[in-house]
């Protein structure tokens, strides 16, 4: 989508503008009308940063899907941001490798990320580089395994129903 | 009901006497977790009052406590912790298991919940529900009562 | 990158009800000092001596009673079983533990205090106690089952979390709900809305020390769950609002129920007010505790009551509405102290807001569907499968296989009780999710615990997370 796409006019617009063109690489679509971005991981930080002072500067989200096969990267981090003057929300998502599930961590930016790094380390085991506290928040710290990726079980067990002796 | 040892008229009426007295004044320990702990504070609060049956106090120190309702999902973390509160009530204690989460782990039979609290403690009284309603802890905790009088549960 | 910047306010807004509060002895008088926490770092939080006394952790019950047990609970063996062992912390501070079994807490919370002397430097939330693995389970359910999984996460805003799940699956699916629809969600949300303040109106007073709040806050709450009940069949975790529509139509006699709700319930809330308002130590206890400026709500993302205690003026129901609610009048009560006392205000007022806004829709609640006659997410009516075969096989198809939703993702939010709940989901074209992730209030509330804990007093501390009105099941999902 180009930078014509958006229509300047509005703040809204303006705002989207204004990081397109700071960011070239980036590819600003839309997705049943919510305005998305999709970034490689490297430049991530640096857009949540630009996009902070350009005025999404309350921090909604930041999640992790795993898509299993998928050719441009097995996991991918997703960021919501939103702007409550322009009454905007953005979508930030970048591509992760399933080999190499590292991403540069957004703390220094929104001091809220912490938490939600926290848990898509502990749920899908994505690394935030320069987190300063990358530990389990929601499974006990002994725990082995990531598991909201898509080869972790459920883990449920097998429920069994037994019979009860001399009845028919 | 026969007794397991030949008791003598006054050891019987004492026991009677001990059970009656443990079931007019059963005080809780706070272990809400989920849901089930909103119900649980409802049946203690004013409409479906507990404090006719002697059990409004509930208390957050294990130590004054004889009755712990586990009231909600017990997650894996959470699971030690159960097991020191209930180290730290002193004897006689029972434990009624509040809800289909508590009981057997409910809808969630995933890697997260223990599959029912009984894995960690030894349960008394199951009391089935999604959350279970006022009416139905109440009848679960009177059942413990009566089983308590009875001489069914011996402690 | 060793430590986040410091959060520093640009302007302190003045706080409108009542002054600040003066400094307590021992803290910074530097407002700077004030803004900031140190991050806590994990390594500290140790289960100590519990090792000793459960052979296997969880899984494994005791045969007998140990004697080490025994001892503990004759005295003779007296161990602290929750401080950090050579308690660690500069100077004379001492780390505590709150939680995560703690009548306080507000659930299954555990909070790790540094203090010195009674003043807390350092406080770092430690959560998943209430772990339910409902993100993966929500992988397992079909969308007619989904509104059952997220209708327990935040368990005391249950139609908030059906809403904003049911919402999600029909912007996936490119289809509204009738206007009938629309309504009775309106309403029954707003309704939750009380319901849930009236809670939280008697956990804080519970937690400041006033005890009769408690006591009176459930008479209120109850009259709206035996209309929940009515409504839906259950008190708690209805699993009503469903993608289509409703899963009911409202009883006969509905009008009568929510005209006494409307007519009981501002009573009680004045009564509430004139217990608290004014009251000299309610005010002592919670102006100026626990704040939070607008700036570190955004930063923190921060919503709901305690945004708006702040100061700013947002509203998802104003600012991006859903289910026809902009069709109502409706004011938005906002703060300026960013401290307890105001939210306290803050959520009274919103009471009362949202108690007008179910007078105006139960007044105008149009006539027709309460889901929507599209056939691929609705099933047919329930006398037509006595009738015809085709309408037992596609019921039976939708509540076994469920509906397929056209691949895409979607980000929905609505405004719930604790703020901005909102729910990621990612479809890959099949009857069930690929991803549903639950942005829940009360997990970023709790995250801005230490914040607004910083140089407060320990006493503050259950003020401040009372205000803060965690729900835990939001917050670990």
């Amino acid at each position: 989508m180009s930078d014509a796409a958006f229509d300047t006019a509005t703040p809204a617009g303006a705002l989207l503008g204004g990081l397109a063109e700071h960011f070239p690489g980036a590819g600003f679509t839309t997705s049943l009308g919510d305005p998305v971005v999709r970034l490689s991981r490297e430049d991530l930080a640096a857009f949540v940063a630009a996009a902070r002072d350009a005025g999404l500067d309350t921090f909604i989200d930041l999640c992790a899907v795993d898509y299993l096969s998928r050719p441009e990267g097995r996991f991918e981090v997703v960021v919501h941001l939103l702007s409550m003057e322009a009454r905007l929300r953005l979508r930030i998502q970048a591509a992760v490798p399933g080999d190499d599930p590292r991403v540069p961590s957004l703390t220094a930016v929104f001091p809220g990320a912490n938490f939600y790094e926290r848990e898509a380390y502990d749920l899908f085991g994505i690394r935030f580089d320069g987190h300063p506290d990358l530990t389990r928040l929601l499974l006990p710290d002994d725990w082995e395994g990531h598991p909201l990726r898509k080869d972790h079980p459920m883990g449920s067990v097998p429920v069994q129903f037994k019979a009860i002796e001399g009845m028919p | 009901m026969a007794p397991a040892t030949p008791q003598g008229f006054l050891t019987t009426t004492l026991q009677k006497a001990v059970n009656w007295a443990r079931t007019r004044s059963m005080w809780p320990a706070t272990f809400g977790l989920a849901c089930c702990a909103i119900e649980m504070m409802a049946t203690g609060a004013a409409h479906n009052d507990l404090a006719r049956f002697g059990m409004e106090v509930f208390r957050a120190s294990p130590r004054q406590a004889d009755l712990m309702i586990v009231a909600g999902r017990l997650s894996q973390k959470m699971a030690p912790v159960l097991r020191q509160i209930y180290d730290q009530m002193p004897d006689p204690k029972w434990v009624i298991s509040m809800g289909a989460c508590a009981s057997t782990g409910g809808m969630f039979n995933n890697y997260a919940l223990v599959q029912g609290v009984d894995q960690v403690v030894p349960v008394d009284i199951y009391v089935p529900g999604c959350p279970p309603g006022p009416q139905s802890l109440m009848h679960g905790i009177l059942t413990l009562h009566e089983k308590i009088r009875s001489g069914e549960i011996v402690r | 990158m060793s430590n986040p910047p410091d959060i520093v306010t640009g302007d302190t807004e003045a706080p409108a009800f009542g002054g600040p509060q003066a400094a307590p002895p021992g803290a910074s008088g530097d407002d700077a000092r004030r803004r900031t926490h140190d991050l806590w770092l994990s390594g500290t939080e140790s289960p100590g001596e519990m090792g000793r006394f459960t052979s296997e952790g969880a899984q494994e019950m005791l045969a007998e009673e140990a004697p080490s047990i025994l001892a503990a609970q004759m005295g003779s063996l007296a161990g602290d079983d929750y401080t950090v062992p050579l308690a660690t912390g500069e100077g004379d501070t001492q780390i505590i533990n709150m939680g995560p079994q703690h009548p306080a807490t507000h659930g299954v919370l555990r909070l790790q205090l540094e203090l010195e002397g009674e003043i807390i430097r350092r406080a770092k939330p430690i959560i998943g106690y209430l772990h339910t693995g409902m993100e993966k389970t929500a992988e397992a359910l079909t969308y007619v089952q989904g509104a059952t999984n997220v209708t327990r996460m935040d368990y005391l805003s249950h139609f908030f979390n059906e809403l904003c799940f049911s919402l999600a699956v029909e912007r996936l699916l490119g289809i509204e709900a009738p206007p009938r629809a629309q309504a009775i969600r309106v309403m029954m949300t707003e309704l939750n809305r009380v319901s849930s303040h009236l809670l939280w109106l008697a956990s804080q007073g519970l937690d400041v020390g006033a005890l009769s709040m408690m006591l009176y806050g459930w008479r209120e709450r109850e009259l709206f769950l035996a209309f929940f009940e009515k409504v839906t069949g259950l008190r708690m975790n209805h699993d009503y609002i469903r993608p289509g529509g409703v899963a009911a139509d409202l009883p006969d006699g509905w009008e009568d129920d929510v005209a006494g709700i409307l007519d009981k319930v501002p009573k009680g809330i004045a009564d509430y007010q004139a217990l608290l308002d004014a009251n000299p130590i309610f005010k002592e206890r919670t102006v100026g505790v626990g704040v939070i400026t607008a700036a570190e709500c955004r930063a923190f993302g921060i919503t709901g009551p305690l945004l708006r205690a702040a100061g700013v003026a947002w509203d998802l129901r104003r600012a991006m509405p859903y289910s026809g609610i902009e069709r109502y009048r409706f004011d938005i009560p906002v703060g300026s102290g960013g401290d307890v006392y105001d939210r306290y205000r803050v959520r009274i007022e919103e009471m009362k807001q949202s108690l007008r806004l179910v007078e105006q829709v139960a007044a105008a609640m149009p006539a027709g569907d309460y889901r929507t006659d599209d056939l691929k997410v609705t099933p047919p009516p329930r006398a037509r499968l006595d009738q015809s075969m085709e309408a037992l096989i596609h019921h039976f198809k939708l509540f076994t296989e469920g509906f397929k939703v056209p691949p895409g993702e979607v980000y929905q939010a609505v405004e719930s009780p604790r703020g901005e709940l909102g729910m990621y989901l990612v479809s890959r074209g099949g009857a069930k999710p690929w991803r549903l992730h639950v942005r829940g209030p009360s997990f970023a509330n709790v995250q801005a615990l230490p914040v607004m804990l910083a140089d407060s007093l320990v006493a503050d501390t259950v003020a401040t997370v009372a205000s803060a009105d965690p729900v835990l099941g939001d917050v670990d999902r």
